[in-house]
This record gives C-alpha cells, structure tokens and sequence, in this order.
C-alpha cells in the first residue's frame, strides 16, 4: 500500500516537471531558452518517472527468499537513469553547439552580454 | 559509477609503476553488470558471461581505465568523492527543475537571455566535460561551447550568470586532487 502511494508520488510528480517542460517548450522566446525546457526537464522527471516504477517492483515481493529477482530489475531501472543523466546533458550542448554554428541568432536581454558573438562569429551571410 | 581518470601525463602506456589490478577491475565491473541484466545464475549462463567479459577485457579494457598509472586506492577515493558530488549534483538538478517550471508559467519579462563567457582553471578533458554536463544540469545555464579554457554559456536570467561563481570547479577540482581553483 505504502509502496503503491510512494511510487504514484513519484511519477505523477514527474509528470507535472514533464509538463513545465512541455509548457516552456512552447512559451520561451527562442532556440536557447527552450533547450532549457528540454535539456533539464526531462532529466529530473525521467528520474522520478523511473524511480516511481522502481519502487512499485518492490510491491511484488512476498517473500524475500524467493521474489529478490525483482531487485535485478530495480537495478536495471536505475541503470536507464545513469544513462539519462549521461546522454541528456550533452545532447542538449550539442543541439545548443549545433544551434549556432548553423546561424541560429539568440535573442539576448538588451544590455546584456553575447560573448560568443563577439569572440566568434562567423560571416552571417548565408553560404550559397 | 565509476570516476575515470585524471590522464595528467597521456603519452605514458606502459609506465613500469602500472598497476596489474586494472585488467581484473575492469572484469570485475563488466562481469557485475552481466550478471545484473542477465538475471540468469546457472552454470551456462555464468560461464557465457566469464567468457564474454574475458574477451571485452582482453580488446578494450584500455578504454574504461585510460591511465593505469594511479593507484587503485587513490582511484578509490575519487569514485568515493565522485558518489559524494553526484548526490549534490542530484539536488541541484532537482532546484533547476523547479526554477524551469517557474520561468516557463511565468511572464516573458523574466528572462533576460545572455550568453556569458566563463573561464575555468581545470585543465583534463574529462574534467571538462564533467564541468560543462554539470553546468547545464543546474539551475538556468547552458554549455554551448568550449573553446579551451573558455566556455560559452547561455544563461536564462540574471540570477543564473550570477551563479556560475567557480563553486563547481572547485567542487570538481576537489574530487581528482588537482591543483585547479
């Protein structure tokens, strides 16, 4: 019972972070500010949906003697999380990277800095 | 997790003060996640594992470990610090998460976009990357480019430029022992 609660807490908390994600997604001005929607989103609420179904395996446990498999795949869960925690980080620079050697201009606060414009910009003329 | 290492010195393969343990670590953590996907503990399966490791060992253990230089005890200490700051890490990621989940039902003016320049003492590649993963994972910044010692960081709103304050250099400095920060 315990176990079915804490585990609906944890994905359904992931869910709403799932949501902000989506949400700012849509609403942030340009191509920078929503790789912080996806970039961070997804990596605190594919942890919590995951660990929300780790903790629900635990339900199957009767006996421990016999149902301690289940533990293999709690271990599996969390090995798609330490993958997730790898790979989303560095896909989101790399989109980031990508973004703007292919000529994507941020919108940037007036008065304040974009160093990277000043220290390398490249001709922004469009190449034939 | 294991924390890799810090190559200070690259060009030295076969140094004579190498380590013999590595290839049995590297086994041995091969072997451990074998044993925890497959599920299966019968003789069969096992031994199809010992050979499989065996093998990956025996091409590609150069991979997981680069500089076998380092003693195991010392690289002990750094997956030890390495646990410690992905736990920080964690939390931190859990107050970016919330700082996206205001801005993103909140109004447009509190953003102001920059992209900011941030030059950091450390030095390895890893390093590096541990440094430019984490910057994006917290609150409000993100990684677009390193060139050198510089990175070129996106920052959502002023409170987060404030916050790249060389904390986490030293954070990461602290894990491998290197002189940085």
């Amino acid at each position: 019972m315990i176990v079915t609660v804490l585990s609906i807490l944890l994905i359904v908390t992931g869910l709403v972070f799932f949501l902000g994600a989506a949400v700012g997604l849509t609403r942030f001005p340009d191509f920078y500010c929503r790789m912080h929607a996806a970039g961070k989103g997804d990596t605190l609420s594919t942890l919590l949906v995951i660990s929300g179904f780790a903790v629900y395996q635990l339900h199957g446990i009767d006996d421990f003697t016999e149902d301690w498999p289940v533990l293999l795949v709690v271990l599996k869960l969390l090995a798609v999380v330490v993958f997730i925690y790898l790979t989303s980080p560095t896909s989101t620079s790399a989109l980031a990277d990508a973004g703007w050697e292919d000529g994507i201009d941020p919108v940037i606060e007036p008065g304040h800095e974009n160093h990277l414009e000043d220290d390398c910009r490249k001709p922004s003329s469009p190449q034939p | 997790m294991r924390a890799p290492d810090v190559p200070e010195t690259p060009s030295v393969k076969s140094s004579p003060s190498r380590s013999p343990f590595y290839a049995a670590l590297t086994f041995g953590v091969l072997l451990v996640v074998w044993v925890i996907f497959s599920g299966f503990f019968d003789l069969f399966h096992l031994s199809l594992g010992v050979i499989s490791c065996g093998i990956v060992t025996w091409l590609s253990s150069h991979l997981l470990f680069d500089d076998r230089t380092l003693p195991l005890r010392r690289r002990a200490v750094q997956a030890w610090r390495f646990a410690g700051y992905m736990v920080w890490l964690t939390w931190q990621i859990v107050l970016s998460n919330i700082a996206v989940l205001k801005l993103a039902f909140g109004p447009r003016s509190a953003l102001q976009p920059q992209i900011i320049r941030y030059r950091t003492p450390l030095k390895s590649d890893f390093e590096k990357f541990l440094l430019a993963n984490s910057i994006t994972l917290t609150p409000g910044t993100v990684t677009i480019k390193i060139l050198g010692d510089v990175f070129y960081i996106h920052a959502i709103d002023d409170a987060s430029a404030a916050g790249l304050n060389g904390e986490m250099d030293r954070r990461i400095a602290r894990i491998f022992e290197t002189s940085a920060a």
